[in-house]
């Protein structure tokens, strides 16, 4: 009830907002991108030592400031937490909400704000400690679960278990660390959360030898950038930025050799993509080269995934779902043309 | 003359002195207190071993990063590492001498308040003119200073900012509610007795989520005020009725005589409250005004629910870097042991003014 009451007041200011525009504008104005970000979350938004932000979707909003200020670190960061984000972004203290967001019909409509193409297809997993001796998450029935709270976990979680006509009891906690330290001190038999925070919590573990991450994924998570409703044109470059950092994958072009991509490649769409060619960054309203300006200065999508969640970093999280299209993957971007 | 030498008194027997004599009165007077010394002992046992064994035998002090640590003890490398983060935040990193400087000039003046006697003009000025040279100094955009926004101070800077402002400002709110409580004039009481009930029957943190979720709804798109700001508003007047209620319990400790002798003597009602009542009052409820500050201090550790980023939530933040996961518990340790030192200090500062400021001549 509780949440609906917030989502109604949230979906009531939606409307009243919808005639809304100039992001694009207002961005330029300030000469910085407000961007939301996770308050921590391994591999997609983290601070380093010196304070910077780094990660997945970190990368997002810097692409996203190449591409319109000319500058990817042109950023500015505003860690948000999960209660929060939307109406950061709706009362326009963000500009565009980067964050580990679930694309879902409820808030893609009734929110008032639009997805901008999938950063990353993540899915609800489970991890239980090897001496409970499961291995399917059939076996749960009965289980004491810890989740977060206000997460699409929480709500796959009951259809999951309501499907299945198993029993479960939910322990509820407000950051993902806090149900990490339930989990290890013994409070509850699974952990659930996105797959790719599953690998992140196993290696905060004492032991992560002591646990197993379970085969079934049971819910589809694609995590996506987000605007606001009412600013059609800041939409479009939102969507085009990330589909130009696939199609820069697709293409083989990285922030190393772009720049002879650019004076060499005979390919019609990469020329197009790279500003060579064509008229792409202007239907949206930005100069010739802010594609170009997105793979020099942060890297194709490829770039980012290793840099961030890859195999040479502690996640270790494989491509999966998240490979090229043609390479068995479903990430796939429409044509620049 | 026949000298008769005094006997010096005879050492009490061994078991009524020293050590042992502390033992058998304090530790196995009777069998309830014998039980509970084992029980004691024994929960001692159970945690102390542990814990120094984590904390500093097994402990790793040198190294540069996380694969340095060896398993089974502390990591303190990761505290040395985010040393900066948890004390400024987001501070930018080549800016850090600025707050270092303010927090330099704190040092020294308490420092020179031991030499400076008594409350005189020279210190007024200094109390009121270090708030707006910190921040100046510290927010920046004057004199060359490159501005750094609020959003960006955070760890123990951000607490220390939250807690001082919050303390300096409900002082003189809670002092003129506590007076309006009293009040003779029906409007100004029941003002004040509705504020303070309201305020105190609500939680810190629901006023903090109201001042950051629901509060830029009703604001006109593009407006956004200050987010710090906004939590040093809601803290404060959060704040400012508990400290009333702490001066009103001062109020009903005066004896009545107090409040007709100043009356007889002709005093006007804020000479007989300025002059007379509010010392007095004060210095009584010293320790319940201390136990108020230090837990508005810990309180501070709620903006994280705004998306401030005090101490305990740089902990957070730093224990999700990639390269540092799984060192919540060294952060949190090292937390504690900060908040311990300050409010620790407040108390025993608190301790120091009630000596100072007794008058009772019973001692």
């Amino acid at each position: 009830m509780k949440k609906f009451l917030k989502l109604s007041a949230v979906a009531a200011l939606a409307t009243a907002t919808l005639a809304m525009a100039g992001t694009l504008d207002d961005v330029k104005k300030a000469g910085v991108l407000k961007c939301g970000v996770n308050t921590g979350l391994p591999g997609f938004s983290e601070a380093d030592s010196k304070g910077t932000w780094r990660g997945l979707d970190v990368d997002y909003c810097r692409a996203l400031a190449a591409a319109v200020l000319g500058d990817a670190s042109k950023v500015k960061y505003v860690p948000l937490n999960a209660k929060e984000r939307f109406t950061a972004l709706q009362s326009g203290e963000i500009d565009v909400l980067s964050r580990n967001t679930t694309n879902t019909e409820t808030r893609d409509t009734a929110l008032g704000i639009n997805f901008a193409g999938v950063m990353y297809y993540d899915g609800q997993g489970f991890m239980v400690p090897k001496s409970l001796g499961v291995k399917s998450a059939l076996e749960l029935d009965g289980a004491t679960v810890c989740i977060q709270a206000g997460t699409t976990t929480e709500l796959n979680l009951a259809d999951y278990f309501r499907s299945h006509k198993m029993k479960f009891k939910a322990i509820t906690f407000d950051t993902n660390d806090q149900v990490t330290k339930a989990f290890e001190a013994g409070r509850c038999d699974v952990l659930t959360t996105d797959a790719s925070g599953l690998y992140a919590t196993r290696t905060k573990l004492a032991n992560p030898d002591k646990y197993v991450v379970l085969p079934e994924i049971i819910s589809k998570e694609p995590l996506a950038p987000a605007v606001r409703h009412g600013d059609d044109q800041w939409f479009d470059i939102a969507k085009w930025v990330r589909n130009a950092l696939v199609t820069a994958e697709e293409k083989g072009i990285t922030s190393a050799n772009v720049d002879e991509a650019k004076a060499k490649s005979t390919d019609p769409e990469v020329k197009r993509l790279l500003g060579v060619e064509g008229d792409m960054c202007k239907n949206i309203g930005l100069d010739k080269e802010c594609f170009y300006r997105v793979i020099k200065q942060v890297g194709n999508y490829g770039e980012i995934f290793e840099r961030n969640v890859g195999k040479n970093t502690p996640l270790k999280i494989k491509r999966g779902l998240n490979q090229l299209w043609n390479k068995g993957g479903i990430l796939y971007s429409p044509p620049f043309r | 003359m026949a000298v008769y030498p005094t006997i010096p008194p005879k050492e009490p027997p061994l078991g009524e002195r020293g050590a042992i004599a502390w033992v058998r009165h304090n530790l196995l007077s009777s069998p309830y207190n014998i039980a509970f010394t084992i029980l004691g002992i024994g929960i001692l046992y159970l945690i102390i071993p542990p814990f120094v064994k984590w904390a500093f035998l097994n402990a790793t002090w040198t190294g540069h990063s996380k694969a340095d640590c060896h398993p089974g003890g502390a990591c303190w490398i990761f505290i040395r590492a985010k040393l900066d983060m948890f004390f400024f935040g987001f501070y930018p990193h080549d800016q850090l001498w600025r707050p270092k400087t303010v927090i330099a000039t704190i040092v020294a003046l308490v420092a020179a308040s031991k030499f400076i006697k008594g409350f005189n003009k020279l210190k007024i000025a200094l109390i009121v003119m270090f708030p707006i040279y910190a921040y100046i100094l510290l927010r920046g955009g004057y004199f060359g200073l490159s501005p750094v926004e609020t959003s960006k101070w955070g760890g123990l800077l951000l607490t220390l900012v939250i807690a001082s402002v919050g303390i300096v400002l409900s002082f003189p709110i809670g002092i003129v509610l506590a007076l309006g409580r009293q009040s003779k004039l029906p409007i100004i009481k029941s003002m004040s007795v509705f504020y303070i009930e309201f305020v105190r029957g609500v939680p810190l943190i629901t006023v903090l989520f109201m001042a950051s979720v629901v509060l830029p709804l009703f604001f006109p798109e593009g407006v956004n005020f200050n987010k710090l700001a906004r939590a040093l508003i809601g803290i404060t007047l959060f704040e400012a009725a508990y400290v009333a209620e702490n001066i009103r319990s001062g109020f009903q400790a005066i004896p009545k005589g107090q409040y007709e002798a100043a009356d007889s003597l002709g005093l006007s009602y804020w000479q007989k409250m300025g002059l007379v009542i509010l010392p007095q009052a004060i210095k009584v409820t010293i320790p319940n005004l201390v136990g108020t500050f230090i837990s508005l201090f810990k309180d501070t550790s709620l903006v994280m629910i705004i998306g401030l980023f005090d101490l305990l939530a740089m902990v957070t933040v730093t224990a999700n870097d990639r390269d540092w996961l799984g060192m919540d518990t060294e952060g949190y340790v090292f937390a504690a042991f900060i908040f311990w030192i300050f409010t620790f200090s407040m108390s025993m500062y608190s301790k120091r003014l009630e000596k100072k400021l007794d008058t009772s001549k019973g001692k």
